[in-house]
């Protein structure tokens, strides 16, 4: 496992080279790699002294982040869950696979290779680690640090596929933790060949692989182009693009458009892509059910009203052996949460961080960029990476880069704005539609919930009938959930970012070498209640009863 | 063009094959066991707890949880994230897979 925690290319007492960071409470001798003792012993299992920066994500924000605050001195840490760096954008073939042309998938590679090559120099030099494969489950405050007011986070993270724990301790978070699809469910979307559509296109940048030969694409918002265009370069065939909004929603929004003229370029392009490659690009209009036995056979188009209601008598049978969907997508903010930070509702109905001009949280000492305050694209989540580096190190920020990110958060805004799902497409739900995926609870179940029982929020469903209680804590029915209800989508409220083994869980901070009382835990998870899978961890615990294992209660 | 890899020119260091279920399926060093799986036309590779429905990648990042898997014994191990390796058996999941997991 390259750059595993334990890799001894990390020395434990890499240096903080430059000068010290100063909008950061400067503890340095908190965790400089002194021989363990209650209070100053390192919880970095992988031996390290405190990071001056712990950055979580490995995309175009955490990149961007991590290379500007390595430049200005900061010795940074950084946790990506895949194993490459890039996310989702940069998403790209491992070496092992030769790709000569990885660019011949991407726009913008170049922004990539430079930030890459940065990340490596900074890598040997001892002023970054890379920890790849690191799923970070949790931050908190470290306890016995905060009572002596050094402000000090441990970040808890699962490595590699044998999920070892390792714990990080930084004086500064940033969290770039990016977003997911926003999935909207019809009749037939647990079939296997209907894939999330930025999904198909991970598989294939990662991968260089299909869902299938032909393949429709449908959902809303710019990814389908993009989608669409990579599908078809890569030898599918795809009869139709179906979007759910209406391209005439753009036209209020001009001014934001305009001033964005490269947006407008790579817009053209993906238009263009379709044109060479035969692309019907229906608007309007949404895949209402999909149809096969063992996998997708076949998919009803139908027309949309205003609403994003089905028009009767529209719908349409179009033959196909995959589908890949997605309604735009929906910040990850699990960590955030956990951590208290607010949160805001965006122009296309997901929940947001709140940031100010900084990138800084509301909570102290915790930085956000990127997909996390907003869907905004890989260019901006750039930006706002540099941003928060420097106002990480106490740097003045630069105007341009300022002002930079304020037109490319326009132009976000209105097309999240455009693309905002209609209330009417829940329409397209039977009351057999599997909801929740992973506990299978179908749309009837949610409706009798609300009608019956009196469930008016997301959260009461899930008690109520399990909906998003399962593997992905309902990171793929939240959104459609909270839309039965007649509710707006509330942010992601999950005391763990992933599924934790028990094991780690009982023994927190299961740091070896780091004392268990480090973290003062209300209550150790109970095992019967952590070791169900589909249980909900925190929200059902008693008020006041604490949470589990010093992890936030679920609010 | 017919294949992604022409597309970009791949020509991988290695190839072997990965055991699933009791067969050999081509592999390219550098895939994602779901790639692997997807890239020999296989899309499910698990049946559901309740209803014992079939599925495979959804979300392809790591999000869903759908595409869980079992590696050389190790259930719940979701293959659109773990690597394929020349030695690893991998074999299909029914239900819970009988890990023990909070979530
Ligand atoms: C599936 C998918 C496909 C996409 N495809 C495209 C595309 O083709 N074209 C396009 O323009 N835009 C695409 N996007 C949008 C694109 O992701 C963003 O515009 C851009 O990548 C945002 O950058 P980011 O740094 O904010 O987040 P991301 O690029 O999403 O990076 C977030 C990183 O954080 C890591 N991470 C998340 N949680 C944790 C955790 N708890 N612990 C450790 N690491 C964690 C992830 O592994 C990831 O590497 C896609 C988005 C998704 C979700
Ligand atoms: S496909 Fe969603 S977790 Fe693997």
């Amino acid at each position: 496992m390259p750059n595993s925690a334990s890799d001894p290319r990390h020395p434990a007492a890499a240096p903080l080279s430059g000068p010290p960071a100063t909008a950061v409470a400067a503890t340095a001798t908190a965790a400089s790699g002194a021989p363990a003792t209650a209070a100053g012993a390192s919880a970095d299992t992988a031996g390290a002294p405190a990071a001056g920066l712990a950055v979580v994500g490995a995309g175009p924000a955490g990149l961007a982040a991590a290379v500007t605050a390595a430049d200005l001195g900061l010795r940074v840490t950084v946790l990506d869950a895949g194993e490459r760096p890039g996310g989702q954008y940069y998403r790209h073939p491992a070496a092992a696979l030769g790709a000569e042309h990885p660019e011949a998938l991407h726009h913008g590679w170049a922004a990539f290779a430079s930030r890459e090559r940065r990340l490596r120099a900074h890598e040997r030099a001892g002023r970054i680690r890379y920890l790849s494969s690191h799923h970070v489950w949790t931050v908190v405050r470290d306890a016995a640090a905060a009572a002596d007011g050094s402000g000090e986070w441990l970040l808890h993270a699962l490595a590699g596929p044998e999920e070892r724990p390792v714990t990080v301790r930084a004086r500064a978070v940033l969290l770039a933790t990016g977003a997911y699809e926003r999935q909207l469910p019809f009749p037939g979307w647990t079939l296997p060949g209907v894939v999330g559509a930025g999904g198909a296109q991970a598989m294939l940048k990662s991968g260089l692989v299909l869902p299938g030969r032909r393949v429709v694409v449908a959902g809303s918002g710019p990814l389908l182009l993009a989608v669409a265009g990579s599908l078809a370069a890569a030898g599918a065939s795809v009869p139709a693009v179906v979007e759910a909004a209406a391209y005439t929603n753009y036209a209020g929004r001009l001014p934001a458009l305009l001033r964005n003229p490269g947006k407008l370029v790579e817009g053209a392009t993906y238009g263009g892509a379709l044109v060479r490659h035969g692309i019907r690009l229906l608007t309007r209009a949404a895949v209402t059910e999909a149809h096969g036995t063992d996998r997708v056979e076949a998919v009803t188009v139908s027309r949309l009203d205003r609403d994003w209601r089905p028009v009767p008598g529209t719908a349409r049978r179009v033959p196909c052996d995959a589908l890949a969907v997605g309604h735009g997508l929906v910040p990850q903010l699990e960590l955030a949460t956990g951590l208290g930070c607010a949160t805001r509702t965006t122009a296309d109905g997901t929940a947001a961080l709140v940031l100010d001009r900084a990138q800084r949280t509301s909570v102290p000492g915790i930085w956000s960029a990127g997909e996390t305050g907003g869907i905004g694209g890989a260019q901006l989540a750039l930006a706002e990476g540099e941003l928060a580096a420097r106002s990480v190190a106490g740097r003045p920020l630069p105007a341009e880069l300022v002002r930079r990110r304020a037109r490319l958060r326009a132009f976000a805004d209105a097309m999240g704005a455009a693309h905002r799902p209609g209330a009417g497409w829940t329409g397209w739900l039977t009351d057999e539609t599997d909801v929740c995926r992973c506990e299978e609870v179908p749309a009837g179940t949610v409706r009798e919930a609300v009608r019956d029982l009196g469930a008016q929020d997301a959260r009461t469903v899930k008690l109520l009938t399990r909906a998003g209680m399962g593997w992905c804590q309902g990171r793929m029915c939240g959104q459609a959930v909270a839309a039965l209800a007649g509710c707006a989508p509330g942010p992601d409220r999950r005391p763990l970012s992933c599924p934790v083994p028990l094991g780690h869980l009982a023994a927190l901070p299961a740091a070896p070498g780091a004392p268990a009382a480090q973290l003062s835990q209300p209550s150790p998870p109970t095992p019967e209640h952590a070791s169900d899978p589909s249980s909900e961890p925190s929200s059902d615990r008693p008020a006041g009863g604490g949470s589990a294992a010093g992890l936030p209660a679920d609010r | 063009m017919s294949d992604p890899r022409d597309l970009v020119r791949g020509t991988p260091d290695a190839t072997f094959t990965l055991d699933f279920d009791g067969r050999a399926l081509p592999a390219q060093s550098g895939q994602t066991i779901a790639a692997v799986l997807w890239g020999a036309g296989i899309m499910a590779w698990r049946t559901t707890r309740q209803g014992g429905s079939p599925r495979g990648a959804f979300c392809g990042i790591g999000s869903c949880y759908d595409c869980l898997v079992t590696v050389n014994g190790r259930p719940n191990q979701r293959a659109c994230l773990v690597a394929a390796r020349p030695d690893d058996t991998v074999t299909t999941q029914e239900g819970t897979g009988h890990a023990e997991l909070g979530v």
